[in-house]
């Protein structure tokens, strides 16, 4: 307990050099030994896909073995012949495209709450953000039973409109607080230079928030691609996601551990990508905007 | 936020005041129009369905038997109240996200205390601490249950054969505590979620004031006790509060680890088992009427968080 309670003592030193006295080492260190004990699980998972079958699934763990791509090529169908590709390519279409169609929506409705306010914006900014508040499940059946009577089940149009009213609420709080941002003067000379709407929007705002719209579309496209329930009830064989695919894992099948570590990897690697890409934004993301 | 709107807004509301309310009223459409695609969209899609369960929840409607679909009451609600699965799964639910979100936000706190300090390779700490966000929830899971908890070869028992040797216990993590199972995966992905908040928190408090106390003699536990600590409430509850919404509603881990089993069947599990497998709509419903009002009442906790921050912000 006391360990972390020192923390605040030297949290000052931000503006001075680091601290110089022992019971700091003994805290840099544990620092790292957290930080390495997290990041441990996936770096097993790395190792064990690049292991052979047999010394995956070894007690204990053969650190050294040699290494091997052929948990990647089982992945990718060398065994069963069931390539994933066309699930990681489903993936891959419902999160650019629901992705772009939230940016599409959210840019302009975030500029009708920050740069040129309606009444009551404040209220409608709450509206969005409760919209995320209720539970996925809620809503499942009717959706399946609409999709199922208007012939849209296991078609990935499907799972885009559910993904961009999934993201919607958070790409508004996030586009509203960098629209905030922009100074007021450089709108006004548009508006006096008769720049429409959709005009200054494309030629004025969105190049000076393009890091914004960058960090949104990011955070946009991670919770796209990680999502399992409506993916999982929604789709089948056509429509199937990555996440879906994944789960033909759940059961042992003898052994397999190389293939599903690969699996993992490949799967969550365009996660990891847009994460570490977005890590200055992530918290603001994470938090639908309420921290810069 | 206001202060900074004012130069932006008061002008064109001068203006406005003098002219017609027909002009103001083009002017307010003229205003509402950009928001309202997305407000249109969100409302069909988010809230439209919802309506639907709520009708839904009271009627009977089996798909199994088409026959008899008609009107029933509360009946579906009875019978979930009453059904031991779904009050099961109500119990479960809870000591679920209560433990997850209290256990990370604790784990969040102490590693954000160690990581607002300056040390040698502390943006690689950070780096190596948020990797567990960024595994695909599902891919996460498979990991833990097949590559960590395995009994024969995970990993866990693998480092428990290197310690003790050959006659190292070999415990079935999954069977022997499928719930502790499933929250220590949660806990390792959500942790680095609380602590980039917590870690934000810490970073926006205001240092010339800390730097004044110590002049004037505080210790470092008075300092963290009044000062630190009332700073980062509200980044806590936000933190708390968030987790909980996204905790409730896990479905992955519950899913891939235990498929349900042993007792670990969560609230919008047990839907999806009601809908998917049996197929009782108007139970499944009523299930999901009954999630929603207990996230009412965390959602209303949640949104006068995230209000009391915004204005803080605004205020600024």
């Amino acid at each position: 307990m006391t360990a972390t309670l020192d923390a605040p003592r030297t949290a000052a030193p931000r503006v001075n050099p680091p601290p110089r006295n022992p019971a700091g080492t003994l805290l840099s260190i544990l620092a790292w030994v957290i930080g390495v004990l997290f990041v441990l699980p996936v770096l097993w998972m790395v190792l064990t896909s690049l292991h052979s079958e047999e010394n995956a699934a070894t007690n204990p763990p053969s650190l050294f073995a040699p290494l091997t791509l052929d948990g990647y090529a089982n992945f990718f169908g060398a065994q069963t012949g069931t390539s994933p590709w066309p699930a990681l390519l489903n993936s891959l279409t419902a999160s650019v495209l629901s992705t772009a169609l939230v940016l599409v929506l959210a840019i302009p409705a975030a500029y009708a709450l920050s740069i040129r306010p309606v009444r009551k914006w404040t209220d409608v900014l709450f509206f969005f953000l409760s919209t995320k508040m209720l539970p996925v499940v809620a809503g499942l059946l009717p959706v399946y039973l609409i999709a199922q009577s208007i012939g849209m089940l296991d078609n990935i149009w499907l799972l885009i409109i559910l993904y961009t009213s999934m993201n919607l609420p958070i790409a508004v709080w996030m586009m509203r607080s960098f629209l905030a941002e922009v100074p007021v003067e450089v709108l006004e000379a548009a508006s006096i230079d008769g720049c429409s709407l959709p005009r200054t929007l494309r030629t004025v705002v969105v190049p000076m928030v393009l890091p914004g719209i960058a960090a949104t579309s990011l955070i946009c496209f991670i919770f796209s691609w990680n999502e399992l329930l409506f993916a999982r009830v929604l789709t089948a064989t056509v429509a199937q996601t990555a996440p879906v695919f994944l789960t033909g894992f759940v059961t042992s099948q003898g052994l397999f551990l190389a293939t599903v570590c690969a699996a993992s990897v490949v799967v969550s690697l365009p996660v990891l990508i847009a994460g570490f890409a977005a890590q200055d934004k992530l918290v603001q993301g994470l938090s639908l905007g309420a921290i810069k | 936020m206001s202060t900074a709107l004012e130069p932006q807004t008061s002008p064109d509301s001068q203006q406005v005041a003098g002219q017609s309310a027909a002009l103001r009223r083009a002017g307010d459409w003229a205003r509402r129009a950009p928001l309202l695609p997305a407000l249109i969209f969100l409302i069909i899609v988010t809230q439209l369905p919802f309506v639907g369960t709520l009708v839904i929840s009271f009627m009977n409607w089996n798909a199994y038997y088409p026959d008899e679909v008609g009107f029933a009451g509360f009946d579906n609600y009875r019978r979930v109240l009453t059904d031991v699965t779904t009050r099961d799964s109500i119990i479960t639910t809870i000591v679920l996200t209560v433990s997850v979100v209290l256990v990370s936000l604790v784990l969040g706190l102490a590693i954000a205390l160690l990581l607002d300090r300056t040390f040698r390779g502390r943006g690689f700490v950070r780096t190596m601490m948020i990797t567990p966000f960024l595994i695909v929830p599902v891919a996460a899971a498979l990991l833990w249950k097949h590559a960590l908890f395995n009994p024969e070869y995970g990993l866990f028992n693998g480092v428990l054969t290197w310690i003790f040797g050959e006659n190292a216990p070999q415990p079935d993590w999954i069977s022997t505590m499928p719930l502790t199972a499933v929250v220590a995966s949660l806990v390792w992905q959500w942790t680095p979620f609380m602590m980039l908040i917590l870690l934000a928190g810490l970073q926006s408090k205001p240092l010339d004031v800390i730097e004044a106390a110590k002049i004037d003699g505080c210790t470092s536990w008075q300092i963290f006790r009044h000062m630190t600590f009332p700073h980062l409430r509200q980044y806590l509850e936000l933190g708390g509060l968030l987790g909980s919404i996204y905790i409730v509603q896990n479905f992955d881990a519950v899913f891939t680890i235990t498929s349900g089993g042993l007792g670990t069947a969560n609230l919008p599990y047990t839907i999806y088992q009601i809908f998917y497998n049996a197929h009782d709509f108007g139970r499944a419903s009523a299930a999901g009427v009954i999630v929603v009002i207990g996230t009412i009442i965390i959602a209303t906790l949640a949104l006068r968080t995230v209000s009391s921050l915004f204005r803080e912000e605004g205020a600024r």
